[in-house]
């Protein structure tokens, strides 16, 4: 089967990770030598989605949570200790080296350039490596130098390119072979807006015109929100959200937030439907349970008002509330 | 197989990259041959045969254990096999992730590696032997032939152990250790330090048939052309490096496939 076919032979919304119960246990030895205890400590336990062709879908959690262990199982360099997981129709640990011909691997953190030749030769290789038809290795490598404006420096070695440039790089050499499933491990790590932005575009439209579905780690939100159609929250190992984002605003009941500027300081407000949970001189943060208008109407009744606004809660409260499984006004009020 | 050669010529590009690395490298290769030669001259000097050995036997041998440091890389004490640092930072995961067994990945790379070291740093070493001392050379062709492929399979036996002691890093985090030990003792039991034959002769033939052997006494003695050789004659020399090769490749490909089921990659 020849990358090409695989391109045209993709059916939208037919699965392409099939994740049922996965878990993955670690053994842990601690104390001292000869008295050493081991302990068993499951990084993912009974983990269960499904991801379809096409879809951008976002994996987040905190540090620990389990993302990377995923990641890992779902790419087949580690075994799971129960549940099975299919992608790309192939078992991972299994079939890893068959399955990486099917699927485009990013590690933000690594990286598959070789560092002490020019960008060309490493992207040159994965013709060789996936068995690319030269005509269409060309064509596509013109294309991804043009989308990520690779031309300035394809002849520069690897060790001397910007975090941006190199990142750059790697994208280009895991989409080379056009794989169905591209899986991104912060991708944007480190990296300045613009390079964020350029990068972003690029996969929006990358999944647009070729379909290819994309599973992305990130700690950045702004990745979240800019890219994926859907979330799947997980933390100390468990699946703790999976939906769109407008769902994912709505399970979490995060309140809004009533700014007050108020003439004077007053004291702390306390009205039918909100109260104060923050107060710095004359402006006051009213946590909203209630309908804003009736909220605005008795506020404005007892204080001269001199400026308002609402917030919205914005997705890094959402899920930052979500890992904690608390809900925290704190954050809610963008500051 | 186009892969594996694709990878060879970038491993031998990536080596030849580093000019300065290659000439001080056979500046030090050089002046450690001429004082080992002339350690060895002055012992000789005072028995002129040891075991069927004579001084331009010696000499030769210190040559071509100079110009098989580029391409078996045994006399490093640290990690001389990119893979070694890769399993400790976790870096391996990506290699794993490519449509290529690791195995096979890393060799082709080392021998590209290999095959720039032998050119420019390996042949000039063994040329400033030839220049300064009473040093054998491969004039026939059947000699000639003999001895490239004694170092052809010096190269894949270098590699076979290299290969295998990065890997003891899956099990024990970090195997700088493991490349220790064989940085020190490697030597010894390759006739690097001291030709196989200044040994008490049972330990010297015991010596020739482990593997470390392969990579600088039994390519000597094709060399020299000796029937101290295991089995007695050049073919039985290069059967039994042959062998070698091929048990450690093995060993490394069930290695590898027992670690990455079994064994997890490193950091996040």
């Amino acid at each position: 089967m020849t990358p090409n076919e695989t391109l045209h032979r993709e059916t939208p919304g037919e699965p392409i990770i099939e994740a049922v119960g996965l878990g993955r246990d670690f053994v842990l030895s601690e104390g001292p030598f000869l008295r050493r205890t081991r302990r068993r400590v499951s990084a993912v336990g009974d983990v269960t989605f499904t991801v379809r062709a096409g879809e951008i879908v976002g994996y987040l959690g905190p540090n620990g949570a389990g993302k990377s262990s995923t990641m890992k199982m779902l790419t087949g360099i580690l075994t799971p200790t129960s549940g099975t997981v299919r992608v790309a129709g192939l078992e991972p640990a299994r079939r890893r080296t068959r399955l990486a011909a099917e699927i485009g691997v990013v590690f933000g953190q690594r990286t598959t350039l070789w560092w002490d030749l020019p960008l060309r030769d490493s992207l040159s290789l994965t013709r060789h490596l996936y068995r690319v038809p030269e005509r269409e290795h060309a064509e596509r490598l013109a294309e991804l130098t043009e989308l990520l404006e690779l031309g300035p420096f394809l002849d520069t070695p690897v060790r001397q390119l910007s975090l941006g440039q190199r990142m750059r790089g790697d994208l280009t050499a895991a989409l080379l072979h056009a794989p169905r499933l591209l899986v991104l491990d912060e991708p944007t790590i480190g990296l300045d807006v613009v390079s964020k932005s350029t990068i972003r575009e690029f996969l929006l439209r990358t999944n647009a015109e070729r379909g290819t579905t994309i599973l992305i780690t990130t700690h950045d939100l702004g990745d979240v929100e800019r890219l994926c159609d859907r979330v799947m929250v997980i933390d100390h190992g468990r699946l703790v959200f999976d939906g769109d984002l407008p769902e994912l605003r709505a399970t979490v009941p995060v309140p809004r937030v009533l700014v007050v500027d108020l003439a004077a300081p007053a004291p702390r407000i306390e009205v039918p439907g909100a109260h104060a949970v923050r107060v710095e001189g004359p402006r006051q943060w009213l946590e909203l349970r209630d309908n804003p208008a009736r909220v605005i109407a008795e506020v404005a009744g007892d204080h001269e008002v001199v400026d308002l606004t609402l917030r919205e809660p914005d997705i890094e409260t959402v899920v930052s509330s979500l890992y904690r499984g608390t809900v925290s006004v704190e954050r809610a009020d963008g500051s | 197989m186009r892969v594996h050669f694709a990878v060879y010529a970038r491993g031998l590009r990536r080596h030849s990259t580093y000019r300065a690395a290659l000439v001080a490298g056979l500046i030090t290769n050089s002046v450690f041959g001429a004082i080992n030669a002339m350690v060895l001259l002055a012992v000789f000097s005072a028995r002129p045969q040891i075991n069927g050995y004579d001084a331009s036997d010696a000499v030769t041998q210190v040559f071509v254990g100079q110009m098989l440091i580029a391409v078996t890389m045994i006399v490093n004490t640290g990690p001389s096999l990119d893979l070694a640092e890769r399993i400790r930072t976790g870096e391996v995961a990506n290699d794993l992730l490519r449509p290529v067994s690791l195995q096979g990945w890393c060799l082709s790379q080392d021998l590209g590696r290999a095959t720039c070291g032998f050119l420019f740093r390996g042949v000039p070493t063994f040329l400033v032997g030839v220049v300064l001392f009473d040093v054998v050379a491969p004039y026939e062709i059947a000699g000639a032939l003999a001895f490239s492929t004694s170092v052809v399979l010096a190269a894949l036996v270098g590699f076979a152990l290299r290969y295998l002691y990065s890997l003891c890093g899956f099990w024990m985090l970090d195997s700088r250790g493991v490349w220790a030990v064989a940085g020190l003792v490697g030597p010894i039991l390759a006739g690097m330090i001291l030709p196989l034959p200044l040994f008490p002769p049972a330990i010297g033939d015991l010596l020739r048939l482990l593997p470390w052997a392969s990579m600088v006494q039994i390519p000597a003695e094709i060399l020299l052309g000796k029937e101290s050789l295991p089995g007695g004659g050049i073919l039985s020399g290069l059967a039994l490096q042959a062998l070698w090769a091929a048990v450690l490749l093995g060993l490394g490909a069930w290695i590898t496939a027992t670690a990455t089921r079994r064994v997890v990659i490193q950091g996040g």
